[in-house]
């Protein structure tokens, strides 16, 4: 359901990867007409880079709606950028894409 | 009789009441963050508390106009074995927004996090065993003039 979308440029032997993922991030502590909204945010999310983990992160509810992350990987044009994401209702998502 | 029992379910609904006030039920205990996560946020913010002054790059706004989304860059791509950035937003129930474990990558990370008031914005970055903090003020402008 959730979409990604990821766009690895490479120049000068770095990647610049910039993904957006598409999830709603509630808190759990927003209220709506009196009600709390239950937690649905992001828990953990992998990048690999020719299919060797490169970042390895731990996302709080704090991250912004629909979140945004930009990393640089020594790399060139044509290496595979894998994205996997894992949210706290055990849902997970994942995109590859090949650098440009 | 009837009395009786309204008086019974008076009582225990005030037990309840008094439990969510003492603090046993909050809200934030139920719905907010993983345990995991929040052991996490705790030794990040005492490593916060006892890290040096960085040497790298952290933009951050000065004012943000909406809490909601609150641009943050942090660039340590001159440092070498960066093997953990993480950023801390002093005011939020859990401090620690996001915490990325590098291996291999460039110690560069660009994101956007939520901040629910004007607080202290930390960035950490550990290097070759070693955390440095660069810290920023950020000022959130709910409903227009700057306060």
């Amino acid at each position: 359901m959730a979409k990604i979308k990821l766009k690895p440029k490479a120049r000068k032997g770095v990647i610049s990867i910039k993904a957006l993922i598409k999830h709603p991030m509630e808190t759990g502590l927003r209220k709506k007409k009196g009600k709390l909204v239950p937690a649905n945010h992001i828990e953990h999310m992998v990048v690999m880079h020719n299919g060797n983990k490169v970042v390895d992160a731990d996302i709080g509810s704090s991250v912004s709606k629909d979140p945004y992350f930009k990393f640089k990987v020594a790399g060139a044009k044509g290496d595979s950028i894998t994205l996997k994401y894992k949210d706290n209702l055990g849902k997970t998502g994942s995109k590859t894409a090949k650098s440009k | 009789m009837k009395r009786r029992l309204f008086l019974k379910s008076a009582m225990a609904g005030s037990a309840v009441a008094t439990a969510v006030g003492a603090g046993l039920l909050t809200p934030s205990s139920v719905f907010a963050a993983s345990a995991k996560f929040k052991g996490l946020s705790n030794s990040a913010v005492s490593n916060a508390s006892g890290a040096g002054a960085g040497s790298f790059k952290f933009k951050a706004p000065k004012i943000a106009e909406n809490g909601a989304v609150v641009p943050m860059e942090v660039n340590a791509s001159k440092m070498s074995n960066v093997s953990n950035i993480s950023v801390l937003v002093h005011q939020n129930s859990t401090p620690l927004a996001a915490s990325f474990n590098l291996t291999g990558a460039v110690g560069f990370v660009s994101t956007r996090v939520k901040m629910g008031k004007s607080s202290q914005v930390d960035a950490l970055v550990t290097a070759g065993g070693s955390t440095t903090k660069v810290s920023k003020e950020v000022k959130v402008t709910i409903g227009g003039c700057g306060g």
